[in-house]
């Protein structure tokens, strides 16, 4: 490993359920977390590394609401901007992108539909196209889970990331179900094992309830990012302290001025 | 008054709002035939080299690009759009660009423990002065998120070099052209810099 050499990202997530915030544990039981404009607004004054925006909807009129809250963050924020949920059709990447998206997160559209990936990348660009991957055990046991996390399937995430890859994903997003809300940490060794098997940046999402868990996934993987929304949402923590804690424990994080 | 080319590929708004943000006049457009309404141009880009260069090619954009910079007006590539400046790309296949900048941009090469696409914050080493670079700090990061990476072929076109692994040129121009491999309309304050010096370019060096 040589995760010292590189700087590593801190990413705020934000799931949106039509436009509002949620937070679950699980996949399940969210609750309303507040209004999206005012979080975009209070990590562009932070100035967070990166925002990701998924809608866990994915339904038309909740759709829309995911594409009238990136117009926002648009407008609003001039750092990277990553957007999902439900991105099923090279119409749905496309819309994603004018509405100011950098990268598009496509998910279980990606099993259903494998030609979508390689299309989408070929046509906007490989860096611009995230591939997501749910799934619940971990290690030997993990399987990718579909549909928010509502149909199993028989697909290890390790070989998937590969396919994704292969396919011609730029990044992966890497999401622990039985870790999501539970705020005790990511699950280091599917996290290890798929940073180790692909070529790609991966993100970690899924468990982080404390900045150590941040530093854990930093100094015993190879993610390249860490994305959290329960460490953010509940409690004072924000992306300044992550970066000055994490700095403090010998990870390389960008510098601002 | 600021010019962002619209050919039909990806995030536009983001540059536009950011010279808004700095209360710079700008406006987007999509005919070539308009270009000389506009002081500075940026060509913007994210996509494969391959088919933004088809869909400039099919709406007249090159010898309008070639002209501008030619008369010497400011031309600002950003990501892709700074790709396209050189001869020859080979993302989906080999494709000729605008040759404004002699060169080939070629895939990066995984270097581990360094990915590829290089996404993520990382800083510029400056080869010689340009007033679009004015104010950049050798500590401070700019965002990056590409697969491919510009050759030139006369060292003098260098700018600004980073590191991925190995070395790869961040930041190239010839005259009135300028190209950055990173998105400063991403980059928060330290990007809003780079095009605060852009929008009162004069297009010299």
């Amino acid at each position: 490993m040589g995760w010292h050499l590189l700087k590593r990202r801190v990413i705020p997530v934000l799931l949106l359920r039509d436009g509002r915030m949620v937070k679950g544990r699980q996949f399940k039981d969210f609750r309303d977390t507040g209004e999206a404009n005012t979080a975009i607004r209070i990590y562009s004054a932070q100035d967070a590394d990166e925002l990701v925006f998924l809608d866990i909807q994915a339904s038309r009129q909740s759709h829309s609401a995911l594409l009238e809250v990136v117009r926002a963050a648009a407008r609003e924020c001039f750092m990277p901007l990553s957007a999902g949920g439900g991105v099923s059709s090279l119409a749905d990447v496309r819309e994603l992108l004018l509405a100011g998206a950098d990268k598009v997160v496509i998910n279980s559209a990606a099993i259903a539909q494998p030609d979508l990936v390689v299309q989408a990348a070929e046509r906007f660009g490989n860096q611009c196209i995230i591939g997501g991957i749910d799934y619940r055990g971990a290690g030997r046991d993990a399987r990718v889970w579909v549909r928010c996390g509502s149909e199993a399937t028989a697909l290890d995430p390790v070989e998937y990331a590969q396919r994704l890859v292969g396919a011609g994903v730029g990044e992966i997003f890497l999401q622990s179900i039985d870790r999501d809300g539970m705020m005790q940490g990511y699950d280091l060794k599917t996290s290890a094992a798929v940073a180790a098997a692909v070529s790609v940046p991966v993100i970690v999402c899924g468990g982080a309830g404390h900045f150590k868990h941040l530093a854990d996934a930093f100094t015993q993987t190879d993610v390249a990012a860490a994305a959290c929304a329960s460490l953010f949402h509940f409690g004072d923590n924000n992306p300044i302290r992550a970066r000055s804690y994490l700095r403090n424990q010998q990870v390389l994080m960008r510098v601002l001025r | 008054m600021i010019g962002v080319v619209d050919y039909g590929a990806g995030n536009l708004a983001s540059v536009r709002h950011a010279f808004e943000r700095l209360a710079v006049e700008v406006e987007v457009f999509d005919d070539p035939d308009r270009i000389a309404n506009f002081e500075r141009i940026v060509l913007p880009g994210v996509g494969s080299f391959r088919l933004a260069m088809a869909a400039l090619d099919s709406r007249g954009w090159p010898a309008a690009l070639r002209a501008h910079v030619s008369g010497g007006r400011p031309l600002l590539g950003i990501c892709l759009g700074m790709q396209l400046f050189f001869d020859r790309g080979f993302e989906h296949g080999e494709m000729p660009g605008l040759g404004i900048v002699p060169g080939d941009v070629v895939l990066l090469k995984p270097d581990h423990p360094h990915k590829v696409p290089h996404v993520g914050w990382n800083t510029l080493n400056l080869a010689r002065p340009h007033p679009v670079l004015t104010g950049v700090k050798p500590h401070v990061d700019y965002y990056f998120v590409h697969s491919y990476h510009c050759q030139p072929a006369d060292p003098a076109d260098v700018i600004a070099r980073c590191t991925h692994g190995e070395p790869f040129v961040a930041c190239a121009g010839r005259g009135s052209a300028v190209g950055l491999q990173f998105h400063p309309e991403k980059s928060q304050p330290a990007g809003m810099r780079i095009l605060e010096n852009f929008a009162a370019w004069d297009g010299t060096c």
